[in-house]
Parts: structure tokens; sequence; C-alpha cells
């Protein structure tokens, strides 16, 4: 749904998946395999402003409690409810139903901070 | 595998009151309860027989070693649990005049004096619950310690700190600046200075620290922290190495706490109650928890008021049924046995550590002091401490702490305390080689521990998933 | 003492370990900390020190209790410290390896669900220390839900729970407390409408009250959820014997303290903190949580879970520092429930009623002495009484009888009130032991 190729990445393992002024953004493949069985996402207030960089959300497997840090800033729009009742959507499709937020972007200048899903590879 | 009570009910009843009356004569109905709990109705005997069956379910200390590092699983006395259980001290009300209450009292005072002797702290409380709630007494100390200098808003934690520390320090409203630890496991120096400010309220460090190392540069630690500005915080969770032996104040400690449960004998009951000590030196001594218990000479009182103090931390005085065993357990020593205890808690854990050299190397190679933590072995990458914890369980030990500290990779973190034989550490260790040998042979014995115990490899995620948590 | 190996062992143990002396494991020890002295008392061997701690035990003086305010003496059967001692339950500890500690996760789960059909709530978390600092722990979560910290209590709110809440959250957490004032002993509702007109997060409702007094719950309900704040209730466990429950009038969060389910008063600790709350509010909730689950061949099994929320796992970012849980209490409280079971329950909670009401009347046809405030009461009330209570207790505490608490130490207008409590224990003769003695006052 949100191609890992045409999706922008932090370094932080975050993707961003953009359209004009608005982006989906989730974790990657790389990160929820990381982190295993995923059993709880907190996800953000709709309304919240989140920053680039920052903690928003936060993700829990059983054994840990990973931060999520928005790749780019600006306002939540929509959260991906489902998490609630199926977290483990990320784990099954990270870059499809596993969506975490959507956010009406601010700055679009910090796209260019992001890097593309080849250079993200080569971090790994 | 037991049913649960509430599978079991059957109708029939096991304690009764006589003559109760319906108590709508006594309310209105609008007050009562209109459908009745779902609680167990079963007989006495089949209670018994449930409670008796669930208890042969655990792993304790008197029945398996329990090396579980941090926690100081320490033999506990039998007769302490006879002395606490005496009707004089259960019974007492909590609003008893002091006058009946001597006994009790003399009991707080008496052991706070022992406190204030064996580490040269200038006063103490034990009215909190238990450890994190005696680190949570003595940030709040700090904090008014430093009432007047807003700016202080910091909290310095090492990597090697438990996970209370900075839960604490996060808790009083303070902001956590964590700094690594060296190569040695030590706070190191220059990490230390970097970050110590006129920002800096306190530093809390764990003494020795969890990696089981004594931060030799503690002098130099303290004299750093002071002429900052800030206080030195010592959780003493793991005061078991060092008792009998060094007084924390002179090591320059400003505020600790101790878990009395670990290093006073009294048993855990499967996760509390505890009690935690905090001592404070002599400028802090009237911001203490209010409801200190005072001698006028005469006889004990109990402080009523006192405008300095950070107030109750919970209701009422400590957790009294702690406090004697740890008062009585104390006892039992004098000044010159007393560092038997550390003396021989270090020897054990370093028995261990020298004996499991070629299989489990300790995580920083040198002497310890009460607890090792141990890891995996490189030619063994597939090892997963997870997996030795639970097959040790197989070959009749409980399992140490794992995973903690988080500096140190599948880490193994064994405490024997000074109450186990050679004959114990030796099954131990053997046990540890065999895990070594199966490990190099198929690791899928391993994968798939433990085998001999009712309950296979549990589903952990389907816990957190979907949570069941009651009938 | 309980060293596990004898000198000549420990001597054998050093040199297998290449070592001459202990004294080299304590090399890192700068040696100037290494002169201390320790000046102690001479060592007791175990039946010396049975003496001592006897000796000591003489020195208390257990009154005729009458007094209540947060603890209270109750019958305890003896098949709860039977079982709760045993050594399996009594020196085992957090039961992280779950296979090695089914027994005492089963307990804990069959505690939660104990306390879950008690209080009629649907998530009961391991316990916390006591009452009161679950009450704080439940005021933070509110606080953290609602994302404010206004929070309202009564100035019927027992004191000492006042007093940790301040301890909390003054000057740290910061939040602001705003109390709501009693109309003859229950709450105003009137100044609950009024200053829920500003926006608080919650609203902490103690029933019975301190005074002893039982709140008009449902109202109060209605009129907390209605202003978009959250109902922490705070009850008497006991009293839910007969009592309408928290879930019943639909409280958020419901705290208790649980020494009185089958654990003894010992002046005052441990004690047993209950938490309960909404399923919706689970992620708030500190402190320990036991699951069903499975293990790799299908059996029912039981685990600590949802341990991402707390401090071994989320540091400074936890809601609390809490480690521990008073797990043997609880298993008194378990234990102490599944022996009464409802009926008993019900019987027991009765007789409190009973004895209660029975003395208050005795107590009130004495000239001079009345009942404060003319509302339904549990086990406790309050008797307006001609001289100052703080006399009569000293009066009484010479006759061997524990009168109650004196509610001048509260409020200096309230000094010739006193706050008595009569449970199952009393006897009709204790009661009028205890009257006999006032009358002559």
């Amino acid at each position: 749904m949100y191609n890992q190729e045409k999706c922008k990445f932090s370094k932080t393992h975050e993707w961003a998946f953009i359209e004009g002024d608005t982006a989906v953004c989730g974790i990657s493949d790389h990160a929820q395999h990381e982190i295993s069985d995923i059993v709880f996402v907190e996800l953000p207030k709709i309304g919240a402003k989140v920053q680039a960089g920052k903690a928003c959300a936060v993700i829990e497997s059983v054994k840990s409690a990973a931060d999520f840090y928005a790749p780019l800033s600006g306002e939540v729009t929509q959260v991906n409810e489902n998490l609630n009742s199926n977290p483990a959507l990320i784990n099954q499709a990270p870059h499809g139903e596993g969506w975490i937020f959507k956010i009406k972007i601010s700055n679009a200048k910090e796209e260019e901070k992001l890097l593309s899903f080849d250079a993200y590879k080569a971090t790994l | 595998m037991e049913k649960l009570i509430i599978e079991k009910s059957n109708g029939a009843r096991a304690v009764v009151f006589n003559g109760a009356k319906d108590p709508a004569s006594f309310l209105d109905k609008k007050y009562l309860r209109k459908r009745e709990p779902r609680l167990p109705q079963l007989s006495e005997l089949d209670i018994v027989r449930h409670f008796t069956n669930l208890s042969r379910l655990n792993f304790c200390l008197d029945t398996h070693f329990y090396p579980l590092g941090s926690c100081t699983m320490k033999y506990n006395p039998k007769a302490y649990d006879a002395m606490c259980s005496l009707e004089s001290f259960t019974s007492l009300h909590p609003l008893t005049p002091v006058e009946n209450a001597q006994g009790t009292l003399e009991i707080i005072y008496k052991f706070e004096e022992l406190l204030k002797e064996i580490t040269g702290l200038s006063a103490w409380t034990l009215q909190p619950a238990a450890g994190a709630h005696g680190e949570f007494t003595g940030a709040l100390i700090a904090k008014a310690y430093h009432a007047k200098d807003k700016n202080r808003t910091e909290i310095i934690v090492p990597d090697t700190a438990h996970g209370t520390n900075p839960a604490t320090a996060a808790m009083c409203g303070f902001k956590v600046v964590n700094i690594k630890s060296n190569a040695r496991g030590r706070v190191d120096l220059e990490e230390l200075k970097k970050v110590l400010s006129p920002k800096t309220a306190m530093v809390m460090l764990t003494l020795p620290n969890t990696a089981g190392l004594f931060e030799y540069d503690i002098l130099e630690i303290s004299k750093l922290v002071h002429a900052s500005g800030a206080l030195l915080y010592m959780d003493g969770a793991n005061l078991n190495a060092l008792i009998g032996l060094v007084k924390p104040a002179a090591m320059g400690v400003d505020i600790m706490h101790i878990n009395l449960h670990k290093t006073f004998a009294a048993p855990h009951g499967g996760g509390g109650p505890g009690a935690g000590g905090v001592g404070v030196r002599e400028e802090l001594k009237d911001l203490l928890p209010l409801g200190r218990v005072l001698f006028d000479g005469k006889k004990y009182l109990l402080e009523i008021k006192n405008k300095k103090s950070i107030g109750q931390v919970k209701s009422f005085y400590g957790n009294i049924a702690i406090i004697i065993r740890a008062y009585a357990y104390l006892r039992q020593f004098d000044g010159k046995t007393l560092g038997e205890i550390a003396k021989n808690a270090v020897l054990n854990a370093n028995y261990i550590r020298v004996k499991l050299k070629n299989y489990f190397p300790a995580f920083f190679d040198e002497v310890c002091m009460h607890e090792c933590v141990f890891t995996t072995p490189k030619d063994l990458p597939n090892l997963k401490a997870l997996y030795v914890a639970k097959r040790l369980l197989d070959l009749g030990f409980h399992a140490p702490t794992i995973y903690f500290p988080l500096i140190v990779p599948q880490a193994l973190m064994v405490e024997p305390t000074e109450t186990e034989s050679k004959q114990t550490l030796d099954a131990f260790t053997r046990a540890m080689k065999q895990i070594f040998e199966e490990a190099k042979k198929d690791i899928s014995i391993l994968e798939h521990a433990p085998h001999k115990t009712e309950i296979g490899v549990i589903d952990e995620v389907l816990a957190a998933r979907e949570p069941n948590l009651k009938w | 003492m309980f060293n596990g190996n004898s000198k000549e062992t420990a001597s054998e143990m050093l040199r297998e370990i290449g070592l001459k002396s202990v004294e080299e494991l304590f090399k890192d020890v700068p040696s100037t900390l290494r002169t201390a002295k320790f000046n102690l008392p001479k060592a007791l061997d175990e039946q010396d020190l049975i003496k001592h701690i006897k000796s000591l035990a003489s020195k208390n003086k257990t009154l005729l209790n009458f007094a209540g305010a947060g603890i209270y003496e109750h019958f305890i059967p003896a098949a709860v410290n039977a079982l709760s001692s045993r050594g399996e339950f009594l020196t085992a500890y957090t039961p992280y390896q779950a296979q090695a500690s089914q027994g005492t996760l089963q307990a804990i789960y069959e505690y939660q669900s104990s306390i879950c059909a008690l209080f009629d709530m649907e998530v009961s978390n391991a316990s916390h220390y006591d009452g009161a600092t679950a009450l704080a722990e439940a005021v933070y979560a509110a606080c953290q839900i609602k994302g404010l910290n206004e929070v309202l209590i009564s100035v019927g709110l027992n004191p000492q729970y006042k007093q940790v809440l301040k301890t909390y959250f003054k000057g740290t957490r910061e939040i602001k407390f705003t109390e709501v004032s009693l109309d003859n002993g229950t709450l105003d509702l009137e100044d609950l409408k009024t200053k829920l007109q500003t926006p608080r997060s919650a609203f902490v409702l103690a029933t019975p009250n301190f005074f002893g007094c039982l709140e008009e719950v449902l109202e109060i309900s209605a009129i907390v959820h209605n202003a978009n704040a959250l109902l922490i209730s705070l009850v008497n466990p006991i009293s839910l014997g007969i009592l309408e429950t928290p879930g019943s009038y639909d409280s958020d969060f419901a705290v208790a303290e649980g020494q009185c389910l089958g654990n003894t008063m010992s002046f005052g600790g441990p004690g047993l903190g209950i938490f309960t709350c909404k399923k919706q509010y689970v992620r708030y909730m500190p402190g320990r949580l036991c699951g069903i689950t499975k293990d790799d061949k299908g059996n029912r099994c039981f685990v600590l879970t949802l341990q991402a929320r707390e401090q071994h796992i989320r540091r400074e970012r936890a809601a609390s520092n809490i480690c521990s849980n008073e797990a043997l209490c609880a298993l008194n409280a378990l234990i102490y429930l599944s022996l009464l079971g409802p009926k008993g329950l019900k019987e027991v909670a009765s007789l409190n009623l009973e004895k209660a009401h029975n003395l208050a009347k005795q107590i009130c046809e004495i000239e001079g002495f009345s009942l404060t405030y003319q509302k339904p009461f549990f086990n406790e009330f309050v008797i307006n009484c001609p001289i100052p209570a703080k006399q009569i207790v000293k009066k009484l505490a010479k006759k061997d009888i524990l009168a109650g608490y004196d509610l001048g130490q509260v409020d200096t207008s309230l000094k010739n009130n006193l706050l008595i409590c009569a449970t199952e224990t009393k006897t009709e003769q204790d009661l009028a032991n205890f009257v006999s003695c006032l009358r002559e006052i």
C-alpha cells in the first residue's frame, strides 16, 4: 500500500509516505523484525502536534517499549485505530495495514533530511 | 496444573459467622449490593488442598538454590517468623497510645540506632514500604534540600542503575541524565564531569553497582558530586557486599536506602511486602518523613509535627512485620561478626566466577563483589541467556536474573549469598557446565527448555495481546 | 551466623580460586574505607534472641479496640496464616521465571479475580503498598488520562491519605488538589457541582468516608461524569460484603486498603493497596499484572504480563517506580475471601453493621453523647461527646480500652468528636464494657 520504494526513511527506522502536504507514517520492515512480536501501540492523539525527531508514539513488545520518533513535523489527522485491537498488523504489513498515523506536514523542508529506501537500506 | 479455585467451587461453606442479621434492618436497600460477588464456595479442606497444591508449584528458597542477582535471596531464619507473629505485635492498632506501644516503638528506634552505627549516617526512617519507595523518599528529600535552588532539576543516573532509579527521579519531577559506564563497568569520571553542573540535584549510585563491581573511584566521585553542590545517593540494595566492612557515610553518601528484606534476611513473600529504610546525614535529618520514633530518655514517642519534613510517604509507620525480622537478624551479630556476612557473600560469588571461567565468562573479567554478571560464550552465538535460565529450572535450580544489567549482552546475573554451601555452589557450576556442553552439541534441547517443569515454553505474546486478567 | 560453609571450607574455596586471603576480594575498596569499627551490642544466639524479642513484645499492651480510621480489627481464620506461611509461598520471590512460580502466579491471578468480583471492576493489579499509595497512583493515572493536573477530593477523605497525596505530588508532578466540603457528614453535592464547573481530571470519592458516613454514590457518579471528570472511589473492602460496589456506580478507578481482608493490624504495616480500574485504563495502571496464557503443549498457565508499562523496561517513562507488590498480603486476602465466600463475607459485613449500630445506639443513650451526623453508616461513626475526645481516649486507655480516633487532630472545631468503630470481633459484653466506661466520664 505504502510501497517501501516510494517511502522516505529516518535513521531511527520510521518511514513517511508523502502525498502533497500529508504523510502516512509507520516503521520499517527491519524495525518490526527487530522489535519482534508487537503487543501494543501507544498512538498519538488526533490533533497532536508532532515534531520531527521527537518521540510521539510507543511500540511495545513483551520485553521492550520502543519510542517512535516522528519522521516529519506536523499535526496528526488520523491514527490507525485497528492497531488497538490488532497490533500484530505492524509485524504482518509494516508498509500496509500496519501504518501508524497520518499527519498534515507543517515543514516540507524536513523531507530533504529523510533517506530514500536505498540510502536507508545502506544504513542497516 | 491446578484448576482455578472458582472452577472447583461447589457451594460448600468454610468459615461461618453465626448470628448475622439482615442488613436491610439497618440500611435503606439502595445502599445494598444487588448481586453477590463471584467468589469460591468450598469446604475448608478443599481450600487447604488448593493452596497447598499451588504452593508446590513454586520454586522457593526453602527448596531450591535461588541465585537471583540483585535480590539477595539469603536464608530466612525460621525463628523470626514466630517472633513477628507474636500477638502483642500483630494485634496492635496503629492508633494505640504510645504508652501501650512501647515494645514496637522500641524496636523501630533501636533498629534505627543500629543502622546509624553500621552506615555512619545520622538518622533513619523505616516508613517506606519497599526499596523503590525508599528511593522515592530519598529523592523527595533531595528535592526539599534544594528547595531554594530551583535550578537543580536534574538527577544523574549511570547506565548500570536499577530501572527504579530513573523512574523515581521522574516521579519526583526531576530530569534524568543518563551516563555511560567505562570499559570496566564503573562510572566514567570524565563522563560524570561533563554532566555535573549547577543543575544537578543528586547523583544516584548503586554501590556495589549492578554489574557486581565496586566503584573504586568512589571517593573521587563523591568529591566531584559535592563540589558541584549536589547530593550523593546510594542505592543500598546491594549492601550485602559491604555490610560490616564499610560505612556508606565514609564514602561521602548523603542519602541511602536499604532493602531490609534483602540484607536483613526477611522472606520475600513471592514479591513483597518488603521494607525500605532511608538514612541521611545530619543536615538532612529534619526532612525525613513525618512520624519518626523519638526517645525522651524514658519512653518512646511518635513525631506528630515537623514543618520541614517531606511528609508521610504512606499510612502510619512502616512494614512492622519486616522491621521486627530485620532487627532480630541484626541482633544476632556483633561488630566483629557482622563483616562475615559480606566476606562470605563475596567469596561465594567469586568462587562461582572462577569455577565457570572456561564456560561462561564473567562479562567484566575481574574480582566481583556479592554477585557476578556472566555472559554467554562468544563461540556459542546461538546460546541465549534465556535458554540457560530455563534449562537451569530443569536441572533443579532457580534461574539467575537475566538480561540485566542492560549494558551486558545476554546477561546472567548470579548472586549466591553467604548462606549457600560449597556443595550447592559446586552442583550449580556443574549444571552450568552441562548446559555449556549441551549448547555445543545440540542447542535444540536448550531452545525448548524447560522440559521437566509442569509448564513448558510460555506464550507471552498471547498473554500481552489478549490480556486475560481475571475469571 | 547462617553461613553455608565452615571456616575450613571457606579457606579451601579461597585456595581453589587461587587466593590467599579474603581481603584480596576487597582490593577495589580504598584502604581508608576499610578501617571502620562497628560498635554493636553483644550478639544474641537464638535462645537469647527469642527472650529479648518476647520481652520487647511484652511492653506492648493490646487494648480493647474501638479504633478504625483506616486500619480495622477483624477475625482472621487460622487457615489463612497456616497456608500463606508455607515456605513455598513465603520464601519465593517475584515470579519472573513463570515455570518456577506457577503457584504464586496463579494465586495472583485468583487474587485479581476475587478483587474484581468483590469490587465489580474489570481489572485489578497484583497490589500496591497500601491504600494511601494506591490512591496516589490512581490520581496520577487519572491526570495522565485527562492531561490535566487538577483533582477534587472530599473534606471527608482520610487525613493520612490527604497527607500522602500532598507528599507525592506537591513540588513533584504538581497536581493541584481542591477540597469539596461536607454537609452534615456527607458530601455537599452543590459544592461538588460548583467545583466541577472548572475542568478537573477526577474526583476522589470515599465511601464510607473518613467520618464513617455512606455517600450518595449514584448521584455523585452522575455529577462527576457529566462534568467529564473521572471517578476514583475509595472503599472499605469488608463493607462490599453488603454495600453497593464501585463498579455498580460506574467508578473509573477503585482503590482500597485491603489489610482488613485477612491481614493483621501490626501497628499499621504492611498494608495491602488494592488497585482496580476499567479495562480501557489498564495501560495507565502501574504495578504488576498476572494473566493467563498457554505453553507450547497448549496447557493453560500464568505469567506476568503487560510488563512494558513498568519501570524495569520503561525506566524514566514509567508511570511509577513501583517494583514489588504486597504479594503475601494479597495471598492472605485471597485465602480469606475464599474461606468466607460470598455468604461468609455477607455475614461478617452484616455483623459489623449490626455491632456498630448497637454500639451507637447504646452510647447515644448516655446523657451528653449523641451521633454527630444523622447519616447512614457501616462500621464506624462519630460521637459528639460532652468533653474533648482527646481526654476520653486518654481516660479509657487507663481502663485498657482504645476508645477511637480523636477528630480534634483533624479539625479543632471537632475536638469533642470521637470516631468509633465496632467490628464483628466485639461481643455484647465488650460493647457493654465500653459503654459503661463512657458513662463514668
